[in-house]
């Protein structure tokens, strides 16, 4: 997950605080990308819960890079890059944590054979 | 430059060189303080990456109690999203009046910043409010317990960090915007924004996917 978005500095007094027009430009995209989602579950234009559930995943992607940079001001230049790197780092065991969670637990549940007991030894060596 | 609180550590060793902005304006960016609360801020983001794992393993373990679509109310959601992003905007008003050195802009915007916070955290409680009446309370199911830690958790950092800008009110009336004081906005200005984008996955991975089910 690269965050290396085409963000268009507004320079003028880019010196980690950003610039009226950046958070301006992140509040609107921000409203935009909270409305969608909201509307796709609330209005249910589209039938198919799964497709709308990755919809949505990415739209709150979106935003929170959007957010990043727009509000957080996280580049390349802060702190000699550090903040990025502490960033992207942070974001990798996310994922990892979130993720890897939810599989092995799918597995597990999957792997529960019915009225087998929980904390029960398994007979495999 | 204004006065320094005693012990605030305004003269820290610097491990590093510190580049000169080429428009030198006094900024509070060679302080190392502002990389170490962002690394804080990333660990604080990992307590809510297992909080978030929590939830998600836990989210459809219902003990024969209520599921997401049966007590979620998704208006009420949609308002504190809107009151929260509202307020993260205020909040960078508020630092770029900073920048321009206007304490009264600074404590306005600061002002306005915390309301909007304590807007969500109300409609927050009232929202758990309704569902303990309910019987949705966190004891009911694992689903819930994992629901109101996720959530409650967040909750609990807004008001922390209403309570934090309450505190930087009185700072900057009292001593104005000097370089301690505007390093500490910069800090909670980091940690008010972080708490906006923890609530991004708090609707749409609760809220929002709960609906879905």
């Amino acid at each position: 997950m690269s965050a290396a978005t085409d963000h268009d500095k507004a320079h003028g007094s880019e010196h980690g605080h950003g610039s009226k027009k950046s958070y301006l430009v992140g509040f609107a995209l921000s409203g935009v990308l909270t409305f969608i989602p909201f509307w796709l579950v609330m209005a249910q234009p589209i039938g198919n819960p799964g497709l709308v559930a990755i919809l949505i995943i990415l739209f709150a992607v979106a935003q929170i890079l959007v957010h990043t940079v727009c509000f957080l001001h996280v580049n390349t230049s802060g702190e000699g890059g550090w903040t990025l790197l502490a960033y992207v780092f942070t974001a990798v065991l996310l994922v990892i944590t979130i993720a890897g969670s939810l599989w092995i637990m799918v597995h597990l549940n999957s792997n529960m054979m019915p009225g087998m007991m929980s904390g029960q030894a398994s007979s495999t060596p | 430059m204004a006065t320094i609180a005693p012990d605030a550590g305004f003269d820290r060793d610097t491990f590093h060189l510190i580049e000169k902005d080429a428009h030198d304006h006094g900024e509070a960016h060679a302080s190392p303080v502002l990389l170490g609360f962002w690394i804080y801020l990333m660990s604080d983001a990992l307590i809510f990456a297992s909080l978030f794992a929590t939830y998600g393993v836990l989210s459809s373990s219902f003990a024969g109690g209520p599921a997401p679509r049966d007590i979620f109310e998704l208006e009420l959601v949609a308002l504190n999203t809107a009151i929260l992003l509202v307020s993260s905007i205020t909040y960078g008003f508020g630092m770029l009046a900073m920048d321009k050195g206007k304490v009264k802009a600074v404590q306005g915007w600061l002002a306005l910043t915390a309301l909007l916070g304590m807007s969500f955290v109300a409609i927050e409680l009232y929202e758990f409010g309704v569902l303990i009446g309910e019987g949705a309370t966190p004891q009911r199911s694992g689903f819930l317990s994992a629901f109101f830690t996720l959530v409650g958790t967040h909750g609990l950092h807004v008001t922390v960090g209403i309570v934090w800008i309450g505190i930087m009110l009185v700072q900057v009336g009292k001593h104005g915007l000097g370089v301690v004081n505007k390093r500490r906005l910069t800090c909670l200005s980091m940690f008010w924004h972080f708490l906006d984008v923890i609530w991004i996955g708090v609707f749409t991975f609760v809220y929002l996917m709960g609906m879905l089910r």
